[in-house]
């Protein structure tokens, strides 16, 4: 635990220190950078101990905020989101150092890093904390300092409507947990809020705990990134760094989940109701989001939405798990949070490595256009490489890390619909997998293909070559560790065990044997991996020797007998995706706007097309215009009369008097 | 680990090309042509082998490694395939969910190394080809989980201990004579289903069709039309290995012959896959390519069609 503490005050003294620093420009990046990656570092320590030994790290320090103790408490699903957390910051800061050094020069990079290491902090005490009080208070440290990280460009104006459409969702999100927390501190009667007191506050009345269940939902979904509360990510994720979009997708957006897991537990016993809705919201995730990927053609963007889609994979594991322990069949809960919980720590090293290869390409390029871009690989090998490695991995291919956690989902189903229980449910998941895997596979071939593949398609692309080694050597570690876990599949089994037991309330030896099952096929699985790793470097060395003596001549590409192929004549990202985007077009209602080539001799004609998203056009939009409209409606009140404020204050006591009296 | 279940694999490496001699034979024979020999694919094999290449100044190492990677997770999923009756060398809960995943694998790759031309002609069909294979997917998975409950339908088996049961080897033993009998309509669904996920995903008519010579409508072929020599070599392979996959499967479940013996068990399997090769012969030969805009319902009807199965399963 002291060695938690020490992480915190490291990132938070780096940071107060490169924050002084602000001015000397080298100074505060270095220190900044090199605080956050030396308390990350420290700050995984305890949490592998955790694992490890399977104890409980506990500090408790009375706090005079009212309902408040500062109580910080490291379990097993602490430490397994701590893992993620810690590590990715740790590479991102290392990343970040180069990647800022390009910034103009009026940026202050001493409040960047500032706010940075603030975030890796809040995002460490928000899967610790264990007081309501201190809980919302260190959320909203994480919060803030991301909104400060989002809006480091802001004097562009898109940057800045991000922000502010960050800021809005994070606070609407929180002011459910706002309600959340006190509805289970009036519960419990409790003097504090310390979530010790909580657990068995839903139990005693039964709505109370639905009530719970749906206020944590849309809270922490807000946060997580669920549809229909999504609508922030896709903005806030282009406008950052992009090592920011890394932490903030691969690691703060995991606080959601932990949210919801840690809330499950405090409530007892979950009903077939909280499954059926984690469920239907990771599969309607799920799917909208890698639909609406397939529709971007900003890389950032694109990536964010895969965000939204993945946090529904997990979703669909923690559904299954809450089914699974509502119906009494304790292997299906197992499998499900096993899977959800590994799926987790998956996305956070391959989402993570995607991003930071999207800002290598933008850093270097200038640009996250798709329809500009292309012929990479050749310019950077490694940052294209590392790139494919996550591009394979987060379409769930073997042998990497996706495909694992997505065994797991995938033998829960099927075990769901062999042994009938909760079959329609197992069902849902397996054609929601296979369809999101699919479309997946669909729109990472369009990424990667479009950026690395082909000819260059603008004088962007031309510019481009490799980072310096600070920016490559966490990407090749984050692909080293997506191979590692789909290599030596049968290990995870036995680090998911603790903080599955504490999910399914089941004691450790119970949950190991439900889950020792499992062991055998992904052994199976990982033998496949490397027979298949062995058969393809054998076929390249037969290919390679077959070649060696023979003639191996160079020439353009054969493109049906045209002689002289342009790069702007290859395909582009957006036809690529067009047959798959015009059927979903009632859910992507992209739009398009067409200038036919006119006359005998055509000079121009274009096409463009826009993606949009259904939520904000459908929802969002008009529910705020809504408000707008009320707020102008209500302006009257606000006459700027000191007198008239005094009038309504005694209106509203008076009201009171009279509600309270009668 | 049994003696057959450790050679199979590698008779299934020797006979795949002779399927596509099959389709190619009855072809010619409905189109009254005297036609290529049965065993041209291993020609064309043996020529290519021994050729030189022509790679385009666009490419990088991904074109390279297309073909490669590609026939290298056809014949790890080999390992994973059962013959009817006779299980496969490696048989483990869930071997599905890799044999499905290891031909993403291959369609990725695949994918990617017509993206690294270049060419519009090999990006156009690159685009068909993941539109549908998405589609293919849940309709080929949702079909083997029903099939895995055809086989054990008596006893319900405590969730977490399935001992084998959902495994390739395991359903498709199970799948014998009396679960045709108890759940005959299902598993024709399931058939079916199969049969449709096999004609897309190996590019036959009525999805793709392999002989047609415009370029424009063409979805494997046109992807792999800047390789050659060795490379062309192994994707050819590679294709005629997805078709003894995915018509293993088909066959394993049409053809109910459970005799414990493996020798014979597998040697029904082999006629079925025949049968079911002449089969796609005939379908060439009497139906035309659907339009492409109709290719998304024929696939999601194939899922329906599963659907309905595990649904007629689970509730019977």
């Amino acid at each position: 635990m002291s060695l938690l503490l020490l992480a915190v005050a490291l990132l938070g003294f780096s940071g107060l220190c490169s924050l002084l620093l602000g001015g000397k420009r080298s100074g505060a990046n270095t220190l900044g950078a090199a605080g956050g990656v030396v308390g990350s570092l420290v700050g995984i320590l305890p949490a592998i101990q955790v694992l490890r030994t399977g104890t409980t790290a506990t500090f408790y320090h009375p706090w005079n905020v009212p309902y408040g103790s500062f109580f910080l408490q490291i379990d097993a699903l602490s430490a397994f989101f701590l893992l993620p957390i810690f590590l990715l910051s740790a590479l991102a800061a290392l990343y970040g150092r180069q990647y800022m050094e390009s910034t103009p020069g009026g940026k202050n990079l001493g409040a960047f890093w500032f706010f940075f290491n603030l975030l890796i902090a809040g995002m460490a005490l928000v899967v610790t904390a264990r007081n309501g009080i201190l809980f919302l208070m260190v959320w909203e440290v994480m919060s803030l300092a991301s909104f400060f990280l989002v809006t480091f460009e802001n004097e562009k104006e898109s940057v800045r409507r991000a922000g502010w459409t960050y800021l809005a969702a994070t606070h609407l999100g929180t002011a459910f947990l706002f309600v959340l927390f006190f509805l289970l501190g009036r519960e419990s009667g409790a003097v504090l809020l310390d979530f010790d007191s909580f657990s068995g506050a839903g139990s005693r009345v039964s709505h109370v705990a639905d009530v719970a269940f749906f206020l944590g939902l849309v809270g922490f979904g807000t946060k997580a990134g669920f549809v229909p509360f999504h609508v922030w990510l896709p903005e806030a994720h282009p406008a950052a760094p992009s090592h920011v979009s890394a932490v903030m997708s691969g690691a703060m957006i995991k606080t959601g989940i932990y949210g919801i897991l840690r809330l499950l537990t405090l409530l007892g016993t979950p009903t077939p109701g909280w499954g059926w809705a984690l469920l239907a919201m990771g599969l309607v995730s799920g799917i909208l989001g890698v639909l609406f990927a397939l529709a971007q053609h900003d890389i950032k963007r694109l990536l964010a939405y895969h965000s939204v889609e993945n946090m529904g994979i997990i979703t669909l594991g923690v559904g299954l798990g809450v089914l699974g322990m509502s119906s009494g069949h304790p292997a299906l809960a197992a499998l499900g949070f096993g899977g959800g919980l590994l799926h987790v720590v998956n996305h956070a090293l391959f989402k993570g490595l995607l991003f930071l290869g999207a800002g290598v390409v933008l850093h270097e390029t200038g640009t996250g256009e798709l329809e500009h871009l292309g012929g990479l690989m050749k310019k950077m090998p490694w940052t294209a490489g590392t790139f494919l490695v996550g591009a394979a991995a987060i379409s769930g291919l073997p042998p990497l890390n996706g495909f694992v956690s997505e065994f797991l989902l995938y033998l829960g189903a099927l075990g769901s619909i062999e042994a009938q229980t909760m079959a329609p449910a197992g069902f849902l998941v397996i054609v929601g997998l296979a369809l999101i895997g699919g479309l997946a596979a669909a729109c990472f071939t369009k990424a990667f293909g479009t950026v690395f593949l082909g000819e260059p398609r603008s004088e962007h692309a031309l510019r481009g070559h490799e980072p310096g080694r600070s920016m490559l050597l966490p990407m090749v570690l984050l692909s080293l560790f997506c191979a590692l876990i789909g290599l030596c599949a049968p290990f995870v089994i036995g680090a998911l065990c603790p903080a599955v037991s504490i999910l399914t309330s089941m004691p450790f030896p119970r949950v190991e044997s439900l889950l020792s099952p499992a062991k055998a096929p992904l052994l199976w699985v990982s033998v496949g991996g490397i027979l298949f790793l062995v058969l393809a470097a054998g076929l390249a060395g037969l290919c390679r020797r077959l070649l060696a003596r023979r003639r191996v001549e160079q020439a353009g590409t054969w493109d049906c007998g045209y002689v002289k192929p342009t790069a702007r004549m290859q395909y582009t990202a957006s036809s690529f995706a067009q047959p798959l985007t015009r059927m979903f077009d009632g859910i992507l209602r992209t739009r398009e706007s067409l200038d036919r080539p006119e006359g005998l001799f055509p000079v121009y004609a274009a096409l463009k097309t826009e993606p949009r998203d259904l939520f904000n056009d459908l929802v969002y939009r008009p529910l705020f215009l809504g408000v707008e409209w009320l707020a102008l409606r209500l302006r009257w009140l606000q006459e700027g009369h000191v007198q008239l404020y005094v009038l309504y204050i005694a209106l509203t006591l008076l009201a009171l008097l009279i509600w309270n009296l009668s | 680990m049994n003696t057959p279940s450790l050679i199979l694999p590698f008779l299934a490496l020797i006979l795949s090309p002779l399927l596509v001699g099959i389709v190619n034979r009855t072809k010619a024979f409905f189109a009254g042509r005297t036609g290529q020999p049965l065993f041209q694919l291993y020609f064309d094999l043996a020529k290519l082998l021994r050729k030189g290449a022509v790679y385009s100044k666009t490419t990088s190492w991904i074109f390279r490694a297309g073909p490669v990677v590609q026939l290298a997770a056809a014949i790890t999923a080999l390992f994973v395939l059962p013959w009817g009756g006779a299980s496969a060398p490696f048989h483990f809960n869930g071997d599905l969910i890799l044999l499905a995943y290891l031909m993403g694998l291959m369609r990725f790759f695949t994918v990617l190394a017509a993206l690294d031309t270049g060419s519009a002609f090999e990006g156009m069909g690159a685009s068909r080809e993941v539109q549908f294979s998405a589609l293919a997917e849940p309709a080929l998975l949702v079909g083997l989980a029903a099939a895995a409950h055809a086989g054990h339908d008596h006893i319900a088996p405590p969730l977490g201990n399935f001992q084998g049961a959902l495994s390739l080897s395991g359903i498709y033993s199970s799948l014998s004579m009396d679960a045709w009998l108890s759940s005959g309509p299902a598993l024709l669904m399931v058939a079916g289903a199969l049969f449709v996920v096999f004609l897309a995903e190996n590019s036959r008519i009525p999805f793709d069709d392999p002989n047609t010579h415009l370029e424009l409508t063409m979805i494997h072929e046109v992807m792999i039309l800047d390789h050659g020599g060795p490379d062309l070599a192994m994707i050819l392979y590679g294709a005629s290995l997805k078709m003894w996959l995915l018509g293993s499967l088909t066959a394993g479940l049409i053809v109910p012959v459970r005799t414990g013996n493996a020798w014979l068990d597998a040697s029904a399997v082999f006629a079925g896959l025949c049968f079911l090769a002449l089969l796609t012969g005939v379908v060439e030969s009497t139906m035309a390519r659907l339009r492409l805009l109709r290719v998304p319902q024929l696939l999601v009807s194939a899922g329906f069609l599963s659907t309905l199965a595990l649904i007629l399963l689970l509730w019977r």
